[in-house]
C-alpha cells in the first residue's frame, strides 16, 4: 500500500485528510471518533471570544438531486457556541491522546489586534499544531465585522495573518472566502501577512431553496429564512478553480495550499492536489456519510497510486498545474470528433436532440432495416463540444477522438482572424 | 419479466399456492400492490427520457411515456396522468391489466442497458390512482358542441373510449349497452386481482366526467334495438361489441353441468362478493394457452381448488399466454401439461374427469394426436379456447375471419357505421387496443362528419 504521508506548513500528517472546521470537529466525543476511523487531523470547530454565540434552529438547507442524494447543503450556523475554556480543555486531552494526529485552532475575533493576538496565544498554548483564521463565514459573523466581512478585504486579511503571525511560533493557515471577485488578492494579502498556508474555501454564500408552499427560503427560521453558507460536492468545482489560480499564479505560488470544497470521493482528493493542494479538508461528506468515508479517501488513493506507480503524495501534488493554462494559450488547430460506438448505443436517442435542438446538427437517426434507430455523427458538422458524450448514459458508448492534422499548434493572438493580432503588427 | 413481477408472484405462489385454504379474499389482493410515492420517485428516475422513444412505439396508445415520468420525476403526478390520459382514457386500467412485458417494457432501452425495463405500467398506475384521488374536475375540456349525435354500441374499453374522444370533439353519445353495468370485460373480464376496489365502476365515472355521454343499459343490439333504426337516428355509430360467444370443444357432454367456458367462470367470480362466496371445484381442469386460460386457473387455484390443471395443445413457447403469465399460473400451483388435447368428458351422473390424446408436430409441422392418451380427474372443467363473434347481430356488415371488416378509417362496409376493439382485426385482443380503436375511430367519426 502506499504512503500517504504527507507534509503541509511544516506539519507532519499521517494523511492528506483531515477533517474541515464545522461541526463535525466541534468536541472530543466528535474528534475521537474521527481519529479512531482513520483521519488524520482536524481543524477544531472554529473558536472565539467568550461569551460563546447562540445558533438558531433551524440551520441547513438542501440542494438535493431528484433521487434525493444530496448535492449539496447550506446552513446558517455560527462558530462554536461552547464555551473557549472547555473547548481549549477538550484541544489539550486530545493532543495527549492521540499524540500522532494532527489538530489546527481555527479562530475568528473582531477586527482588533488586541483581540485576535490574546486568542491566537490562548488556543496555541492548548497545544494544536497551528492556527487557522476563519475569514470566511458569510452569514452571522460578517455582521459583527467578522468572518468574510475581513475576508473579503485583502488588507484586513493581511493585517490579520500578521497580528496572528507575531503572535504566536507555530504555523499559520489564513482561510479564504470564495464570496470575492478574484481569489488572488485575498491569497497574496494572506502571503503578505505572512501565512505559512492558505485554506480554501469556505462556504459559497447562497439561497439554497424556497419553500413555495409558504414563501420562505430554507431553512425556515420561524417564517423567515436568510442566505446561508453552500458547501459539498456542488462547490467542488468553483473550489478547484481557486485552488488552481493560486497554485498556477507566479506571486501566490509559493503558498501551500489546504484544499477544501466539497471532496467527497478519493479521486476528488486526487484531483484538488493535482491542482495545487497540499493535503485536503473534508466537512459536508462526512456530514452526510459520518467519519467512515475516510475508509474510501484513503484506500482509493492508495490504490490509484499504487496502479500508477506513485509511492508518495508529492509525487502528484501539483502535478496538472502546469496543464492549467490562459484561454489565449490553448490550440486553435486542435480538433476532436464524437464517435458513436454502435455495440454499445441502446438507441436512446438522447444525443441526438440534444445535438439537433441545442447544438450543431452532428448526429444523424435513421431506421435500421433489421428494425431499431441508428444514431451516426456527421463528421463535418461535428464541433467536438463534448455534448453528447456527456449526455450519453452509457459509459465509454460515446468517445472523442482527436482528429489528425498537419496544421501546427495556433493560439488566438496569432490567428488571422483575431482582429488584435492586425492592429498589433 | 422484471424482477420486481417476479418477486410479486414468487411471494403470492408463496402465499397462494398451498392447497385448500380457505381465505379465498385474501387471493384477490392487487397483483402489483400500489407504488409509494417514494418507490415512484426511485424508478421514475431509471427512466432516461429517451427521445422519440421505443417505448412510446410500443405501446398501442402512444402515450408520450418519457414526459409522463419525466413529470413523476420532478414532482407533478398529476400533469403526468393528463399527459397518460390525453392518449388513452382507460391509462387506470391498461397500468393494471397491459401485458406490459410483451408492450411498452419490452421495448424500454433499460432492458438493454441493465437488463430491466422501467417499470412503465407501474408509474402509470402512480399518475392515474394519485390524480383520480385528488376529485378534481375533469380534466378534459369538451370543444364547442357539434350539433352531432353518436350513437355507441358496448360500453367496453372500445366503446367507453370513442364516446370519451367523441364528446372532447364536441359530438353528443349516446351509448347501448345489453349489460346493466359499463366497463365490458373490464368490469366482467379481467382478473379480479387485477381490479381491485371496483376500479372499472370508478373509472367510467371518472370518464363519464367529461359530459355529454349519455348510457343505456339493458340495451341490446340485435334484441332491443336495430342498426338500420340507429343509423337513421344517428348521425354516426360506433360498434365495439366485443366478441361475444365462445368457441366449443366439439366433445359430446360440453353442456354437462360442470363443464364451463371460462370467461363465464371469470364473470361470476367478478360479480361475486365476497369472493368466498364464489364456488370452486376441487379438481379444476382449464384448456387454452391464452391469458384467459391462465387467469381463470389462478383465480381457480386461489379460491382454494386442491388441483388446477391446465391442458395446451402445443408447447409453451406457442401459448398466447405471455412468459409473466405463464410464471403466474406455476407460482401458483397451476400444473400446467402441454402436447395434449381434450378428447372426451367422462361423466357418470355427474362429473368425472376428461380424458386427452397427446400430441406432437408430424413432418409437415401439423398438429397431430400421437394415438397415446391419459385421464385427468376433474369436477370442474373450464374451456378457454378463443373466443368469437357473435354474427347474428351485426347483419349488414360484412364479417371476415370472425372479425368485422374496416377501412383505415374504422368504417365498415356499412356506410357511417364504424367499429373498433375486439370485435375488428386490429392488433392483439387488449384493453389498450380496444382504447386505441376506440379513439382512432371517434376522430374518424369526427371527419366524417365534417364532409358529411
Ligand atoms: C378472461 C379475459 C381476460 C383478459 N385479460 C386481459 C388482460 O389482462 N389485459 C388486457 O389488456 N386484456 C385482457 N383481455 C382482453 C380485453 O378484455 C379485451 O381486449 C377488451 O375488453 C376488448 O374491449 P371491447 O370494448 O372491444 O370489448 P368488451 O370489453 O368485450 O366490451 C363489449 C361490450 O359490449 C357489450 N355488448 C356486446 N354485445 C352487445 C350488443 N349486441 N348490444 C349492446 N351491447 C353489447 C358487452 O356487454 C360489453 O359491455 C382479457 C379478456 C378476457 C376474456
Ligand atoms: C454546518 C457548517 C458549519 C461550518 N462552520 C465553520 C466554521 O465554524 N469555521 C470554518 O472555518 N468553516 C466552517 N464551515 C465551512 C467548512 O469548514 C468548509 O470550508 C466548507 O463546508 C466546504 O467544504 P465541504 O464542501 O467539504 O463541506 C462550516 C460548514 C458547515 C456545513
Ligand atoms: S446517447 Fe448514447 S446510447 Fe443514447 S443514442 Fe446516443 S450514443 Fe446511443
Ligand atoms: S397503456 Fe399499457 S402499453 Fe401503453 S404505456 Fe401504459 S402500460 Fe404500457
Ligand atoms: S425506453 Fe425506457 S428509459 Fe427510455 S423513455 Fe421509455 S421508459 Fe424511459
Amino acid at each position: 500500500m502506499a504512503d500517504l504521508s504527507c507534509k503541509i506548513a511544516g506539519i507532519d500528517s499521517l494523511n492528506p485528510f483531515w477533517l474541515a472546521s464545522a461541526p463535525p470537529t466541534d468536541k472530543k466525543y466528535n474528534v475521537v471518533r474521527a481519529f479512531e476511523a482513520g483521519w488524520g487531523g482536524v481543524v477544531w470547530k472554529t473558536l472565539g471570544i467568550d461569551p460563546p454565540v447562540v445558533n438558531v434552529s433551524s440551520r441547513y438547507g438542501a440542494h438535493h438531486d431528484q433521487n434525493r442524494r444530496l448535492l449539496g447543503i447550506n446552513n446558517i450556523e455560527l462558530i462554536s457556541d461552547r464555551p473557549l475554556a472547555t473547548n481549549l480543555q477538550e484541544i489539550r486531552e486530545c493532543r495527549k491522546e492521540y499524540p500522532d494526529h494532527v489538530i489546527i485552532g481555527s479562530m475568528m475575533a473582531p477586527i482588533e489586534e488586541r483581540a485576535w493576538k490574546d486568542l491566537a496565544q490562548q488556543i496555541a498554548e492548548s497545544g494544536v499544531h497551528g492556527l487557522e483564521l476563519n475569514l470566511g463565514c458569510p452569514h452571522g459573523m460578517c455582521e459583527r465585522g467578522m468572518g468574510s466581512a475581513i475576508g473579503q478585504v485583502p488588507e484586513m486579511v493581511e493585517q490579520v495573518t500578521r497580528w496572528v503571525k507575531d503572535a504566536v511560533d507555530i504555523p499559520v493557515f489564513t482561510k479564504l472566502t470564495p464570496n470575492i471577485t478574484n481569489i488572488l488578492w485575498s491569497a497574496e494579502a494572506a502571503l503578505k501577512g505572512g501565512a505559512d498556508a492558505v485554506s480554501l474555501i469556505n462556504t459559497v454564500n447562497s439561497i439554497i431553496s424556497v419553500d413555495i408552499d409558504n414563501m420562505v427560503p430554507e431553512p425556515v427560521v420561524d417564517g423567515k429564512g436568510t442566505h446561508g453558507g453552500y458547501c459539498g460536492s456542488a462547490v467542488k468545482p468553483i473550489a478547484l478553480n481557486m485552488v488552481a489560480e493560486i497554485a498556477r499564479t507566479p506571486e501566490t505560488r509559493d503558498l501551500e495550499i489546504s484544499g477544501i470544497g466539497g471532496i467527497t470521493t478519493w479521486k476528488d482528493a486526487v484531483e484538488f492536489m493535482a491542482l495545487g493542494s497540499n493535503a485536503v479538508q473534508v466537512c459536508t461528506a462526512a456530514m452526510i456519510y459520518g467519519f467512515r468515508v475516510v475508509d474510501d479517501l484513503i484506500d482509493g488513493m492508495s490504490q490509484w497510486m499504487d496502479d500508477k506507480g506513485y509511492t508518495s503524495v508529492e509525487q502528484f501534488t501539483r502535478a496538472a498545474v502546469p496543464q492549467v493554462s490562459d484561454w489565449n494559450e490553448l490550440n486553435m488547430n486542435f480538433d476532436t470528433k464524437a464517435v458513436i460506438n454502435p455495440d454499445n448505443c441502446i438507441e436512446c436517442g438522447r444525443c441526438h436532440i440534444a445535438c439537433e435542438d441545442t447544438s450543431h446538427q452532428a448526429i444523424t437517426m435513421t431506421d435500421k432495416p433489421e428494425g431499431g434507430r441508428l444514431f451516426e455523427v456527421v463528421d463535418e458538422e461535428c464541433v467536438g463540444c463534448n455534448l453528447c458524450y456527456h449526455i450519453c448514459p452509457v459509459p465509454d458508448c460515446i468517445t472523442m477522438e482527436p482528429v489528425k492534422t498537419d496544421k501546427p499548434p495556433m493560439t488566438w493572438p496569432e490567428h488571422p482572424l483575431n482582429p488584435m493580432r492586425v492592429a498589433a503588427e | 419479466m422484471t424482477t420486481l413481477q417476479a418477486k410479486q408472484a414468487s411471494k403470492s405462489g408463496a402465499v397462494h399456492g398451498g392447497a385448500g385454504h380457505n381465505d379465498a379474499d385474501d387471493g384477490f389482493s392487487d397483483l402489483h400492490p400500489a407504488y409509494s410515492t417514494l418507490q415512484a420517485m426511485a424508478e421514475s428516475n431509471r427512466c432516461l427520457y429517451c427521445y422519440d422513444a421505443p417505448c412510446v412505439t410500443a405501446c398501442p396508445t402512444s402515450i408520450d411515456i418519457p414526459s409522463f415520468i419525466r413529470k413523476i420525476s420532478t414532482g407533478n403526478p398529476d400533469g403526468a396522468a393528463k399527459t397518460i390520459l390525453s392518449a388513452n382514457i382507460m391509462g387506470g386500467t391498461c397500468a393494471r391489466a397491459c401485458p406490459t412485458e410483451v408492450l411498452c417494457e419490452e421495448a424500454c432501452v433499460r432492458n438493454v442497458a441493465e437488463d430491466t425495463a422501467v417499470e412503465i405500467g407501474s408509474l402509470q398506475r402512480y399518475a392515474v390512482d394519485h390524480l383520480m384521488a385528488r376529485d378534481l374536475p375533469h380534466p378534459f375540456k369538451r370543444a364547442p358542441k357539434t350539433g352531432k349525435t353518436i350513437a355507441v354500441v358496448g360500453a367496453g374499453p372500445a366503446g367507453l373510449s370513442c364516446a370519451h374522444r367523441a364528446a372532447m370533439l364536441g359530438h353528443d353519445v349516446v351509448v347501448f349497452e345489453a349489460k346493466p353495468k359499463p366497463g365490458g370485460l373490464n368490469e366482467y373480464g379481467l382478473a379480479a386481482y387485477k381490479m381491485t376496489n371496483d376500479f372499472a365502476q370508478r373509472e367510467v365515472e371518472f370518464l363519464l366526467g367529461i359530459g355529454g355521454i349519455e348510457i343505456e343499459y339493458n340495451k341490446a343490439l340485435g334484441k332491443d334495438i336495430n342498426l338500420a333504426d340507429l343509423k337513421a337516428k344517428y348521425d354516426a355509430v360506433f360498434v365495439g361489441v366485443g366478441l361475444g360467444s365462445t368457441n366449443d370443444l366439439g366433445l359430446k357432454g360440453e353442456d354437462f353441468p360442470g363443464v364451463d367456458d371460462a370467461i363465464n367462470f371469470i364473470e361470476k367470480l367478478r360479480q361475486t362478493e365476497p369472493k368466498s362466496d364464489m364456488p370452486v371445484g376441487n379438481n379444476v381442469i382449464v384448456i387454452g394457452g391464452g391469458n384467459t386460460a391462465i387467469d381463470a386457473a389462478v383465480q381457480a387455484k386461489r379460491l382454494g381448488a386442491e388441483e388446477v390443471t391446465l391442458v395446451y395443445r402445443r408447447g409453451p413457447e406457442n401459448m398466447s399466454a405471455t412468459e409473466f403469465e405463464q410464471d403466474l399460473a406455476k407460482t401458483n400451483g397451476v400444473v400446467v401439461r402441454y402436447w395434449a388435447k381434450p378428447v372426451a368428458i367422462k361423466a357418470n351422473g355427474k362429473l368425472m374427469g376428461m380424458e386427452f390424446e397427446k400430441t406432437e408436430l408430424d413432418a409437415s409441422g401439423k398438429l397431430v394426436g400421437t394415438g397415446e392418451t391419459f385421464e385427468v380427474r376433474a369436477d370442474q372443467i373450464l374451456k378457454a379456447i378463443g373466443q368469437k363473434i357473435k354474427t347474428d347481430d351485426l347483419a349488414g356488415m360484412e364479417i371476415t375471419g370472425g372479425k368485422i371488416v374496416v377501412d383505415k378509417n374504422y368504417q365498415t362496409t356499412a356506410p357511417g357505421v364504424f367499429a373498433g376493439g375486439d370485435c375488428i382485426k386490429s392488433g392483439e385482443d387488449l384493453t389498450v387496443q380496444s382504447v386505441e380503436d376506440g379513439k382512432q375511430a371517434a376522430i374518424a367519426i369526427d371527419a366524417f362528419l365534417k364532409t358529411a
